[in-house]
């Protein structure tokens, strides 16, 4: 018998279970189309050249030191100011005369690096200040427990925009205020995670056979935290961005000219009356993209849920 | 005797994700006035299942009730109307269930939720409807039964729990009550007292009873008569005296020899051998055969009729009858 | 416990976050900008002078936690500092704005309660039927809409190209104010009578109340929705329709009831949310309300207004979650307080 019949025989039920899991999950309408969405802006940012029909070759126009940044096309084409979508501009063109479709395209890159860049840097600082504060407890969890409660009350969004105020504006910035926000989230989910499994009996059985705390809270404990912090982080890909855009859009982010969708809502919003697509195709773009991960998150929820599943 | 309740080919099936669970294959008894019959089987052999049916409370989806008929005085319960059916429940036929704590809505007073029973199926003003409540747990021997209606569930012990929960079902004198395993989940000093209780106020308010129960001995205790269950029917049915003393289904016997007994040495005890069946993919014919001693060919091939051994006892095995 | 002690007790709890709070938007204000007084002063184009008045007023050369010390010092004798685009105390401009943004969020709040619940009832008593995935679709999508979108495109669709409601602002032009009694147009013209102000400000409110609800709405219908699927299931339940009570008398009181203390949770954590969700509806819809104002405060880099905001935002959401464990008690005779 080879090695992976070996395996398979020994992990028989967990394999089973898992394509229950996987069945339940496929069969889930919402579930795939939340996928699908994922899919679609993943290729989109990879191929963006060969998808966008022009290079919004206009980013950062003025860097934060006040310089202006080389070859930048900032010149306006008037004569294609503000048309409506046709077949040779797909959403139309904005104020400058650039294509509405390239700019989402390209933005779906810096939605991609900023849900990223965000969430998993928050992730990082949170599992390790959770499994801590959680295997630890003692001063080290009152002490990292009371800083969270700190930072829960005060709305995230309010808290992101006066960081942000105070770094200076910039889309690095937003980041930045997004990541000291969005901790303390995975840090609670972390340290109840570990609170529950710290008393089960694999656990105990461990340490009395004298296995290091450190390889406990990797090998054991990580692992059985996973799916409610797999569901949050999924759902918080989409989050992230919608404060994001929420950020760019009273212009706090990227500075102006920047594909970034909700920096384009904030200078369509001038155009409503006159060209509704302006404003409406990167709103979309956002809405495509949230709700991408939302479904996901959410079928991932009731798969993963043992309550729910049967 | 007469019959208060007749159930005949009861068919009840529930349809999951892994497929259609037939968890009551057509099944039949008479529940006579004033008697109290004893339901007992393992564990998912529909004892349940079969009191839901009969309070139509069968929740669609995924479960459904495909045929049969309940009488209840003449009267098939599964052909009149919801409402009708509604005041029938807890006035007519009312239940108690397993779990005292998780049956009562955390969230309402004890008073409250018996005065709900109370209003809803008597022409009865407020104020007298609470004075019966205090009646209620007083027969039900409630101590401090006044201060009892002010509280909620989770402040009373699972035995207290349990006495209000009988005083609510049988606050409207119903001619059946169903308990559904009603001691199961309370203290052992606690269950022979609930018993008693549930025994005797039956026979004060002089109403049947269907008791529920994986228990031999409290079968023994309770019951006039007892149907044994098996993976969706009843595979025998007779007086407690009848079953008890001469069972005839290898099943029953093998449930008697599960109990433990004082007076007779034996070894080890004897246990039925392998597990209770899948209800999605039932064994063919006779659902006992294969954990059965004395299966035979007939047995893998067809489901064996119920024939009568001797007068009010029945048995369903090729063994006492049938075509073999 | 008492009612009362419990509330004190909660009270002198809050004092360490409160306290926290202010560290950080101390941080905020005096730690992370590379030159304060120049931040303070405006940026770029601030003169010297005022640069050098503020780092006077401000203490700035003295050590950070003196600078703490100070700043304590000040909001203990409700000195929020001054608000650089308004020439004026914070506290007078909060004082000024905060109406609007309760009226704007209470509105908000009850609309999305309503029908949250009643929707999230609908949706898991009709489980999987057309109105489930309607509303299910209508919730998931609610909470991945930009709310800032949303407003646009309500704007465009009912004000603009079937211009039946406002564009923005809270009263129609010539339409004046009702007499101050709390500063919510709605009650204050309804005590005074003043029918037509009354009118004028509910018409104006429908838009930027919807669109602010919506989020939360979702959310709340979400949670409705999943705790009365549990609760349809459970034993007690099962015990209400065995005592023969109408399916609606099961629903809305035995099950509806139990499904409302989760469902309060998440409404009262709402309330912050909303907060946030109202400084970016203020900006669209030109509400004169403490968001728009902050919005301003940041674009000028108005730090004390800046500051002043978020830690007014702390105060309500640490209120707001009072609010909700009291409620909670109230709604769940098991819960205890104190405990």
């Amino acid at each position: 018998m080879g090695f992976f019949d070996e395996w398979k025989k020994r992990n028989e039920s967990r394999i089973k279970e898992t394509k229950f899991t996987l069945n339940l999950f496929r069969h889930s309408f919402l579930s795939m189309l939340g996928l699908v969405l994922i899919l679609l802006m993943i290729l989109t940012a990879l191929f963006a050249p060969f998808i966008a029909t022009e290079h919004p070759n206009y980013v950062t126009l003025i860097n934060p030191q006040g310089k202006r940044v080389t070859e930048q096309r900032w010149e306006i084409h008037f004569d294609e100011k503000l048309e409506p979508p046709s077949s040779e501009h797909l959403f139309g063109t904005n104020d400058y005369g650039y294509d509405i479709f390239s700019m989402i395209v390209y933005g779906s890159r810096l939605s991609i690096k900023i849900a990223l860049m965000v969430v998993v840097t928050a992730l990082i600082i949170g599992v390790v200040l959770g499994a801590l504060a959680g295997y630890f407890g003692g001063w080290m969890d009152e002490l990292v427990m009371r800083v969270t409660d700190i930072f829960f009350s005060i709305p995230g969004l309010i808290l992101a925009m006066a960081f942000t105020a105070a770094l200076g504006r910039s889309i690095e910035h937003v980041m930045y205020a997004m990541i000291i926000v969005w901790w303390p989230v995975y840090t609670r989910i972390i340290r109840a995670q570990v609170l529950k499994t710290r008393e089960e009996t694999y656990v105990e059985a461990a340490r009395s056979l004298g296995t290091t705390d450190l390889k406990i809270i990797f090998k054991h404990i990580l692992p059985n935290s996973f799916a409610p912090l797999f569901v949050q982080v999924t759902m918080d890909m989409g989050a992230v961005v919608l404060t994001a855009a929420g950020l760019s859009f009273i212009g706090l982010g990227a500075s102006p000219g920047t594909a970034e969708w909700g920096l384009m809502i904030s200078s369509g919003r001038a155009y409503i009356f006159q060209a509704w697509w302006y404003v409406f195709f990167p709103g979309m773009a956002i809405v495509l993209f949230v709700l991408g991960f939302n479904l996901l998150g959410d079928g991932l929820r009731d798969v993963l849920d043992p309550k729910l599943r049967r | 005797m007469k019959e208060l309740l007749k159930v005949k080919g009861l068919k009840t099936y529930f349809y999951t994700y892994e497929g259609v669970v037939k968890a009551l294959e057509g099944i039949n008894f008479d529940i006579y006035k004033g008697e109290s019959i004893g339901l007992v089987g393992e564990t998912g052999c529909g004892k349940s299942v079969t009191a839901l049916s009969i309070m139509r409370l069968i929740q669609w989806p995924p479960g459904k009730i495909i045929e049969g008929e309940i009488t209840l005085d003449g009267k098939d319960l599964l052909k009149i109307s919801e409402e009708e059916m509604r005041n029938i429940r807890g006035a007519e036929i009312s239940m108690i269930f397993q779990e005292p704590m998780s049956s009562l809505n955390p969230v309402f007073t004890i008073g409250s939720q018996i005065t709900e029973a109370i209003t809803l199926h008597q022409e009865v003003n407020k104020k007298e409807a609470e004075k019966r409540s205090l009646d209620m747990l007083n027969l039900v021997r409630m101590p401090d039964a006044e201060k009892v209606l002010k509280q909620y569930p989770h402040e009373l012990s699972g035995g207290m729990q349990q006495r209000a929960m009988i005083a609510m079902a049988l606050s409207c004198k119903p001619s059946l009550l169903i308990a559904d395993e009603p001691t199961t989940a309370l203290d052992v000093t606690v269950q022979a007292q609930i018993l008693d209780l549930i025994q005797e106020l039956n026979e004060e308010i002089d109403s049947s009873m269907l008791l529920i129960t994986h228990d031999l001995g409290v079968v023994a205790q309770v019951c006039d008569r007892v149907a044994v269950m098996y993976a969706g029917y009843i595979v025998e049915i007779g007086t407690v005296k009848q079953i008890f003393k001469n069972p005839y289904h290898p099943y029953t016997k093998g449930l008697m020899y599960a109990i433990p007994k004082i007076h007779v040495e034996t070894k080890r005890l004897e246990v039925i051998r392998g597990v209770v069946p899948n209800l999605i993919t039932p064994p063919s014919g006779c659902r006992f055969h294969p954990r059965c001693d004395h299966a035979m060919d007939v047995c893998k091939k067809k489901a064996p009729p119920t024939v009568k051994v001797e007068e009010g006892h029945y048995v369903a095995c090729f063994l006492h009858g049938g075509v073999k | 416990m008492k009612l009362r002690d419990y509330i004190i007790r909660r009270l002198v709890l809050l004092i360490p976050i409160l306290i926290g709070v202010t560290l950080l938007t101390f941080t905020i204000s005096h730690v992370i900008p590379a030159d304060v007084a120049r931040h303070f002063a405006g940026g770029a184009k601030a003169n010297p002078e005022t640069i050098a008045r503020i780092r006077e007023e401000m203490h700035l050369d003295e050590p950070l936690y003196k600078q703490y010390g100070y700043y304590l010092n000040d909001l203990f004798h409700g000195d929020l500092g001054e608000c650089y685009t308004e020439r004026r105390p914070v506290t007078e401009a909060i004082k000024q704005y905060l109406p609007a943004t309760a009226e704007l969020t209470i509105i908000a709040m009850i609309l999305a309660i309503f029908i949250g619940i009643i929707t999230g009832v609908v949706s898991a008593v009709k489980r999987n039927s057309w109105i489930d995935h309607v509303t299910r679709l209508i919730a998931i999508t609610g909470v991945s809409m930009p709310i800032f979108w949303l407003a646009l495109m309500l704007q465009l669709a009912f004000a603009y190209k079937y211009p039946i409601l406002p564009l923005d602002s809270r009263l129609g032009i010539g339409v004046v104010a009702p007499n101050h009694i709390t500063g919510l147009y709605v009650f204050d013209s309804l005590v005074t009578g003043n029918f037509t102000a009354l009118k004028s400000s509910i018409y104006h409110l429908i838009l930027p109340s919807i669109t602010l609800s919506f989020a939360s709405l979702a959310i709340i219908l979400r949670i409705t929705r999943s705790s009365m699927l549990e609760i349809v299931r459970s034993d007690y339940i099962r015990t209400a329709r065995a005592k023969g009570l109408r399916e609606r008398t099961v629903i809305y009181k035995h099950a509806l009831r139990n499904a409302l203390i989760p469902t309060i949770t998440v409404a009262g954590i709402n309330f912050a949310y909303l907060l946030g969700g109202a400084v970016l509806t203020e900006t669209i819809f030109n509400w004169p309300g403490m968001g728009r104002f902050a919005v301003a405060a940041v674009n000028n880099l108005d730090f004390p207004s800046v500051m002043g905001f978020t830690l007014l935002a702390a105060i309500v959401m640490v209120t707001a979650n009072l609010i909700v464990d009291l409620l909670y008690s109230v709604l769940d005779p098991r819960v205890r307080l104190g405990d």
